[in-house]
């Protein structure tokens, strides 16, 4: 037994540890599930789903960087009532909460996924996509405006008892305004970031490496940008945040804790070394011990901003 | 190191080799490179004692490096992955249709299958054709086309296929085919002419390797003449030429 008490509440959600996966990067749990011990995560958040089953973007969908990679899957997936059906029994089995992360194309859409998640065994909260950088509509289009995040967090809220938790975009001016704006409508917690728009062009051909010609940045590469995110999304609101952009070991996650974080998620490592969760989970643990914190959760918003000494 | 451009790369790797079959890939993190570098998947050259054998070609960041790793030097494999070919032709005649580097898990094939048969290997010129030995000494007969007429006949291996097919007009071949997915489709098409079956070795870049990311996906159609799309690490790389919608 851990001397450290690992529990978080994530806006309602209860992770018994704030270890979680980001919604793309590990399927539905069982894709990874021969790799790693699943049972031990705080929490898996599950790929995209809309009311529909949707094709995603044509290929290619990803392409390497310096300190990441830029993908644009285009938000594939088989629709909710088929992930239900299909996929979420697994992960409620083997005891771990499914973070569903949903999307659409109208609010109606939005808030009909999320009443139909409503009661579903093993559906611990519902992250709200409005940011995610690849497809035409929905997604971002509902994530660049306070007052449309408003009006859907809203809408969605009417629908479901779920915990609510809209997904940030990283690339607004103030995320301040859009992290007050999704507690005023009624989430329960914020998650942030989303990849970061980007784009990479081939040189001797010319043509963008991507299909959809723009992506979103993830990796090591948008840790620093996510930190400062959470920061101040902290400092603006009081709600839980669920923290991911670039954690590839504990340190980075443990960064996220004390910019103000109460959990953390694993996205894009989870494809380099699949053990990475369990590692962060278990440094965080480590971390507690050697600075005397009986509880995780004591970690979050530690950071010290006053004047230097 | 097989010429100046491919290598061929051998791994204490018990654990992978003893569930390994034959169009099975694993998923390699190169040593050496930065931690945010994303892992390569590269099909199963041979997997005999413990010693997990993959061909490469030195084509970019990845296999550059690998080609410098030194003999003793530990590498990070996952696998092995993917479904594989089906190993039971009945009693029709295997033909191996190899483009390029794509030779490597056809070795493997070879090594395995109950029969013995005929090995078609295509290239753009004979630096590029790898591994012909491995067939020859297993009793495989071994027939050779380049692009530049550098070896073999000048051509296609689309070529030799179809001249395969007009020598054995008796026979209903079963096709094991990996390579380019232009020669992979043509390869079909012939088969389908045929009536026979060809199994596809698909090559697509992966990230994850598991089914979990999306970003290796094919559209391929069911026996009712529905269509689905697939992961081609998780479903696949191997598909029956019928269930590929090109």
């Amino acid at each position: 037994m851990s001397a450290v008490d690992l529990a978080v509440n994530l806006g309602g959600l209860r992770m018994k540890n704030p270890v979680a996966v980001a919604s793309g990067t590990f399927g539905t749990g069982r894709e990874y599930a021969g790799l790693v011990d699943i049972r031990r995560l705080g929490a898996v958040t599950v790929k995209g789903v809309r009311l529909q089953p949707w094709p995603g973007n044509p290929l290619p969908r990803h392409v390497e960087v310096p300190g990441g990679m830029v993908n644009a899957i285009g938000l594939q997936g088989p629709g909710v009532d088929v992930l239900i059906r299909d996929s979420l029994p697994f992960l409620c089995e083997a005891g771990v909460p499914a973070i569903v992360n949903i999307w659409g194309t109208s609010e109606d859409e939005y808030a009909e996924v999320a009443a139909r998640l409503d009661g579903v065994p093993g559906v611990g909260a519902i992250e709200l996509n409005i940011s995610c950088p690849n497809v035409k509509e929905g997604g971002h289009a509902f994530g660049a405006d306070p007052r449309v995040v408003s009006s859907l967090v809203a809408a969605v809220r009417r629908r479901t008892r779920l915990p609510l938790m809209p997904k940030l975009a990283p690339n607004v001016p103030s995320v301040a305004v859009f992290a007050r704006a999704a507690v005023e409508a009624g989430a329960d917690a914020l998650a942030l970031i989303n990849t970061i728009p980007a784009m990479v062009i081939d040189i001797e051909t010319r043509r963008p490496a991507l299909a959809n010609i723009v992506g979103g940045l993830s990796g090591p590469a948008i840790h620093p940008v996510a930190v400062k995110l959470v920061w101040e999304a902290a400092q603006a609101v009081r709600a839980p945040i669920l923290a991911m952009g670039g954690i590839t070991g504990p340190e980075q996650a443990i960064e996220f804790m004390i910019a103000g974080a109460t959990a953390v998620a694993v996205g894009t490592a989870n494809f380099i070394d699949p053990g990475t969760p369990l590692r962060v989970l278990d440094g965080i643990e480590a971390y507690c011990v050697r600075h005397g914190l009986a509880a995780a959760r004591a970690l979050t918003g530690t950071v010290e901003c006053g004047r230097r000494g | 190191m097989l010429n100046a451009d491919y290598f061929l790369m051998r791994l204490d790797a018990p654990d992978v080799t003893a569930s390994a079959r034959p169009g099975q890939f694993v998923h390699v993190r190169v040593t050496g490179l930065d931690d945010a570098s994303l892992r390569r998947p590269f099909s199963i050259h041979d997997a005999e004692a413990g010693v997990l054998a993959l061909v490469y070609k030195a084509v970019g960041r990845g296999t550059a490096q690998l080609a410098r790793l030194a003999a003793g030097e530990r590498v990070s494999v996952i696998g092995p992955l993917g479904n594989g070919f089906p190993l039971d032709c009945g009693d029709r005649a295997p033909v191996l249709v190899a483009g390029g580097y794509g030779v490597a898990p056809l070795s493997f094939l070879a090594r395995r299958l109950e029969r013995r048969g005929v090995l078609l290997a295509g290239a753009r010129g004979s630096a590029d054709l790898l591994c012909l030995d491995d067939f020859a000494k297993r009793g495989w007969e071994t027939r050779v086309a380049t692009q530049d007429g550098s070896r073999g006949e000048r051509g296609l291996v689309t070529d030799l296929l179809d001249a395969w097919i007009a020598d054995h007009p008796e026979a209903i071949p079963e096709i094991y085919a990996c390579g380019p997915d232009g020669m992979l489709r043509a390869v079909g098409a012939r088969a389908l002419a045929r009536g026979a079956r060809a199994w596809l070795s698909l090559d697509k870049h992966m990230v994850c390797g598991v089914g979990a990311c999306l970003a290796c996906v094919q559209r391929l159609r069911r026996a009712d003449g529905s269509e689905w799309v697939g992961r081609v690490c998780h479903d696949g790389p191997v598909f029956e030429a019928r269930e590929i919608v090109w």
